[in-house]
């Protein structure tokens, strides 16, 4: 089966250039290589100020990126068959390791997320299954008629809850609602009925004011704090006071890199990881933030292109639900940071300084190239 | 798995497909756009507010006090100056644990209650982030070692020094140049809190009061650029304080002293003005307080025994207590009546030791008169009557006068009103007239208040000052100068102070007059009933030639609800004494208007304090060691 593919660029002709091979050998896709790097670049400069130009931080964030550009390398490699035919070993295998958080678990703030074996890996099983459990129901439905019927969409929702509620219980509900996010969209793309999608919302508007009372003080206070800050201005309003005000400060062109007052004297919280974007609202201002959600839009744009010429349903519905996922982070935090959203520990995509979610997006990525650069030659 | 897919509909599911995810971009640009929607918002539409906002984070304002103005004497002596004195300050926000600081603090520091009741207090509030604000005051050296040595176990608490107004002559002057006081909650409301930034003071009485703004200076600024943690970053713009003007005030503390000195430890009051500026050379109320133990805050009870005491050494006695003027009045009188054309210098009458008035049966007594009625000063004319200070005489001219040739006459004089310059507690005292008593006692004016007031007593009231400055113009012959304390012009004020004329008397009017009051001081030997009142007092000797007139007033009351014992009522029930004088007759160089409570004749007893001011003013002060500490000029 090997044999039937055909490497081909989407646009190549006739004239296949030298660099055009070389990216063929590769499986990598440079058009989604050039953004990528753009971001990582674009976040490096920010993350510098950010981190009041401390080399150290930016020697590890480049370390996490080149493992992260390294990994989307490997899995570029891998055709999508084969990952079709890893992926229900790969989520039965998250699933245990989430189970194993419950016994082994390492607790950090009263959750148990992360797995240790001292010395030797550190790792947090709910990152995986960000990846896992899209590529599991893209698996699944892969060989189901689509729009899914009543049975198989009982299934792909058991899928998605099965992680979804181990994550929840750790407890770690920003995650675990990305998780689930990220499985609901392979639903969504799947073709899942809009009347189905209605019920669903009803229900959860209708749960509202149960899901009021389930979940916890800190998280009531922070829905709280989103439509009223300035009642605890000190305490639970300071971080989103201090992060709309370093965005306003910025203006259109900003007050220029390492200029940030709000950054740099301390005003704003974790400038380095969940609110770094305010960082750069206000050192490089309005000017600033549309260039990183342009290149953000055009991320999408390449993902979403390279779902529409995937080979397959179980290429096209995860390219789609990696492509969609990822912008729902970027939405998450910049709604967060600007004061749209609660307050959710959800750091920018490539931006932010952080392991191992940069080492899941790039998997994704991964993925995206190796979905591209493996496809048959289109009838 | 090709026999599963071939099951599939490939076309339509990648319709569907391709529905989705045109619907999801769509989502999705809708989504950024609503982000941009909101960081535009907040960028363009909130960018003003955002960036004071954020400055106001970053910029403190740290005021930069100007040093309070310098208030020296005639001779360059210091009446007012600034000293070091440390605080203990503390910023609530790097407070840890309140209750164990205090704790801690208190046993190290030996706190009184009030200290730590403030302590409590500030710990809570704190207007501004990181503000510093003061809980004790005017730390001694031991506290400041003992807290120094423990200053680790106290975050958020530090020593910070500061100048802070002294006044090195004391009691002395305390109700000549007044004081400053700690700005309190009710003083915060009216000052205008950018002009006192930084500062804890302000002039609350007398020359301190007056001349505020003058020797505040204006505040200088540092915009200093902080952290989230209060930290000081760096030093953005600032501006350097103006410090305060200097005063210099007529005030000669040597005379002050001398003044002092003759007054022993009688209750009563002494202002001397030098006739020709008005300038207040001497102004003394006894008993009296030491204006420092109000700089930093007295406690309740010192200000309680000071505030209940019957000698209320707080009250003013020179510029608010207010006395009925007696025979002092007569001069004022004999003026107005002379200038007036009422009677002649040498119009006599015949005094029987009591007068009546036509068609009323009350007799007004002479001073001399006796009960077998053969009192009397017999023949009388001005100068007798003011040399011998004949009541009667003063009764007829009185009546002869009215009611409100009086009155307006001696309003010319400053009686009445507060013409003080620079003295804003000064009292206007009262001058009755025929409308005064209609408006406030609703009663029409009766002759015999004229008899009374003929002889300065009745409803008529004067402040010492007031006397003095009468007495200045009489020195001046006529020439009305407001009475003032300070010499030089505070750059910021540009009041009138050009004298006037008083009154229409022609200037020949005033030397009968002023003969006459010499009369009361120089003429001696003349035989029993014949020489000056105070000649046997003050009379020989005397190196000058020296221009007077005693006066006794009665008590008017003794403050109701007061409860003392029959001994202090009976010496407070004896009358006042007056004695007003001006020398050299001839190129007056100062008036003076003593006054003490209770005591008794005015010659006898006011009249030798008199002469002492004088003998020192004019004869002694350059002999006088260098007794007062002098001020270094900035």
């Amino acid at each position: 089966m090997s044999r039937d593919f055909i490497r081909q660029m989407p646009m190549a002709g006739d004239g296949i250039g030298y660099r055009q091979r070389v990216f063929n050998w590769f499986n990598l896709d440079p058009m989604l290589l050039c953004i990528l790097l753009a971001i990582a670049g674009f976040g490096l400069l920010v993350l510098y100020s950010a981190a009041d130009a401390s080399e150290a931080v930016i020697r590890a964030q480049g370390v996490r990126l080149m493992a992260g550009f390294g990994l989307m390398l490997v899995i570029a490699q891998i055709p999508p068959y084969v990952l079709a035919r890893i992926t229900p070993v790969l989520y039965l295998f998250g699933l245990i390791l989430l189970i194993l958080t419950y016994p082994f678990g390492y607790e950090v703030n009263g959750s148990k997320r992360w797995l240790r074996i001292p010395g030797l890996i550190n790792l947090q099983p709910s990152e995986l299954m960000k990846v896992f459990l899209p590529m599991v129901m893209a698996w699944y439905l892969n060989e189901r008629h689509l729009p899914p019927a009543a049975k198989p969409l009982t299934i792909g929702l058991g899928l998605m809850l099965l992680p979804f509620s181990l994550i929840l219980l750790q407890p770690d509900l920003g995650t675990a609602l990305l998780v689930a996010s990220s499985g609901a969209l392979v639903l969504l793309l799947a073709g899942l009925s809009w009347r189905f999608l209605f019920r669903l919302l009803l229900l959860v508007v209708a749960a509202a004011p149960a899901i009021w009372f389930l979940i916890r003080d800190y998280q009531r206070q922070r829905i709280l704090t989103l439509f009223d800050p300035e009642s605890d201005p000190l305490g639970a309003g300071w971080n989103i006071i201090q992060s709309k005000i370093a965005i306003g400060s910025g203006g259109l062109t900003g007050k220029g890199l390492f200029n940030g007052t709000q950054s740099h004297l301390d005003f704003l919280p974790e400038t380095q990881t969940d609110f770094i974007v305010a960082v750069l609202a206000e050192e490089l201002g309005f000017v600033g933030v549309v260039s990183l959600l342009s290149l953000y839009g055009l991320l999408m744009f390449r993902g979403l292109l390279i779902s529409l010429q995937a080979q397959d349903t179980y290429g096209r519905l995860l390219a789609g639900s990696i492509t969609f996922t990822f912008v729902v982070y970027v939405f998450v935090n910049i709604g967060m940071v600007s004061g749209i959203l609660p307050v959710v520990g959800i750091p920018l995509p490539l931006v932010s300084y952080g392991g191992s979610s940069i080492l899941t997006l790039f998997a994704g990525f991964g993925i995206l190239m190796s979905i591209h650069s493996h496809r048959r030659i289109n009838v | 798995m090709a026999e599963a897919l071939a099951l599939k509909d490939r076309h339509q599911e990648n319709q569907i497909y391709i529905e989705r995810a045109a619907i999801g971009a769509v989502f999705v640009a809708l989504l950024f756009g609503l982000l941009l929607a909101r960081i535009g918002y907040l960028q363009v539409y909130e960018y003003r507010d955002a960036v004071s906002q954020s400055d106001q984070n970053r910029i403190q304002v740290v005021a930069r006090p100007p040093v309070r103005g310098l208030v020296y004497d005639t001779d360059g002596r210091l009446l007012a100056d600034n000293r070091p004195s440390r605080d203990l300050r503390l910023i609530p926000e790097q407070i840890t644990d309140s209750t164990r600081t205090l704790d801690n603090l208190s046993r190290l520091l030996a706190m009184t209650p009030d200290e730590i009741q403030r302590f409590k207090k500030l710990a809570e509030r704190g207007y501004r982030r990181f503000e510093a604000l003061p809980v004790l005051f005017d730390l001694s050296d031991d506290r400041v070692a003992q807290f120094e040595a423990n200053r680790f176990q106290f975050p958020g608490l530090f020593v910070s020094g500061k100048l802070v107004r002294n006044y090195p002559q004391g009691d002395l002057v305390a109700h000549a140049v007044g004081s400053v006081r700690r700005i309190n909650d009710i003083d915060a409301k009216t000052l205008d809190a950018s002009d006192y930034a930084g500062m804890d003071h302000v002039g609350k009485l007398g020359v301190e009061r007056f001349y505020e703004d003058a020797l505040l200076g204006q505040v200088g600024y540092d915009r200093i650029e902080v952290n989230a943690l209060g930290r000081k970053m760096r030093t953005l713009a600032s501006t350097k304080p103006i410090n305060g003007a200097d005063l210099h005030l007529y005030l000669n503390v040597g005379l002050q002293a001398a003044a002092d000195r003759a007054l022993g430890n009688r209750r009563g009051a002494i202002v001397a003005i030098e006739p020709e500026t008005g300038g207040v050379l001497a102004l003394l109320s006894r008993p009296s307080y030491d204006p420092n133990a109000f700089v930093q805050g007295i406690s309740h009870r010192a200000y309680n025994l000071l505030r209940s005491s019957i000698d209320a050494p707080l009250f003013n006695r020179a510029i608010q207590g207010q006395y009925q003027p007696g025979s002092t009045l007569k001069p004022f009188i004999g003026l107005i009546a002379l200038g007036g054309g009422t009677i002649t210098a040498f119009e006599t009458m015949d005094d029987p030791g009591w007068y009546q008035l036509p068609g009323n049966d009350r007799l007004y007594r002479d001073w001399n008169w006796t009960k077998t009625d053969d009192g009397g000063h017999g023949k009388v004319n001005l100068q007798k009557a003011i040399y011998r200070s004949c009541n009667v005489y003063f009764y007829d001219l009185a009546v002869r006068l009215g009611i409100d040739k009086l009155s307006s006459g001696l309003a010319t004089f400053g009686f009445g009103t507060a013409t003080a310059y620079d003295l804003p507690e000064a009292g206007s005292g009262l001058l009755p007239s025929r409308e005064w008593k209609r408006r406030v006692k609703r009663l029409p004016w009766y002759p015999g208040d004229t008899v009374n007031l003929g002889i300065g007593h009745g409803d008529i009231l004067v402040t010492p000052l007031q006397m003095a400055t009468a007495v200045a113009t009489l020195a001046n012959r006529g020439e009305f100068v407001p009475p003032r304390m300070v010499k030089n012009r505070p750059i910021n004020l540009t009041a009138d102070l050009t004298p006037f004329k008083a009154a229409s008397i022609p200037r020949d009017a005033f030397e009968p007059i002023i003969d006459a009051m010499e009369m009361v001081v120089h003429r001696g030997n003349q035989g029993f009933g014949e020489n000056g009142t105070a000649w046997a007092y003050i009379g020989r000797n005397l190196d000058y030639r020296m221009a007077g007139k005693s006066g006794t007033a009665q008590v008017v009351e003794i403050r109701q609800g007061e409860v003392y014992d029959e001994s202090t009522i009976a010496e407070r029930q004896r009358k006042h004494a007056w004695f007003v004088a001006f020398a050299p007759i001839d190129e007056p160089k100062i008036a003076v208007a003593v006054l003490i409570e209770n005591g008794g004749g005015g010659s006898e007893q006011a009249a030798p304090v008199a002469r002492e001011i004088l003998d020192y003013y004019l004869l002694n002060q350059r002999n006088e060691p260098e007794k007062y500490r002098l001020g270094e000029r900035r």
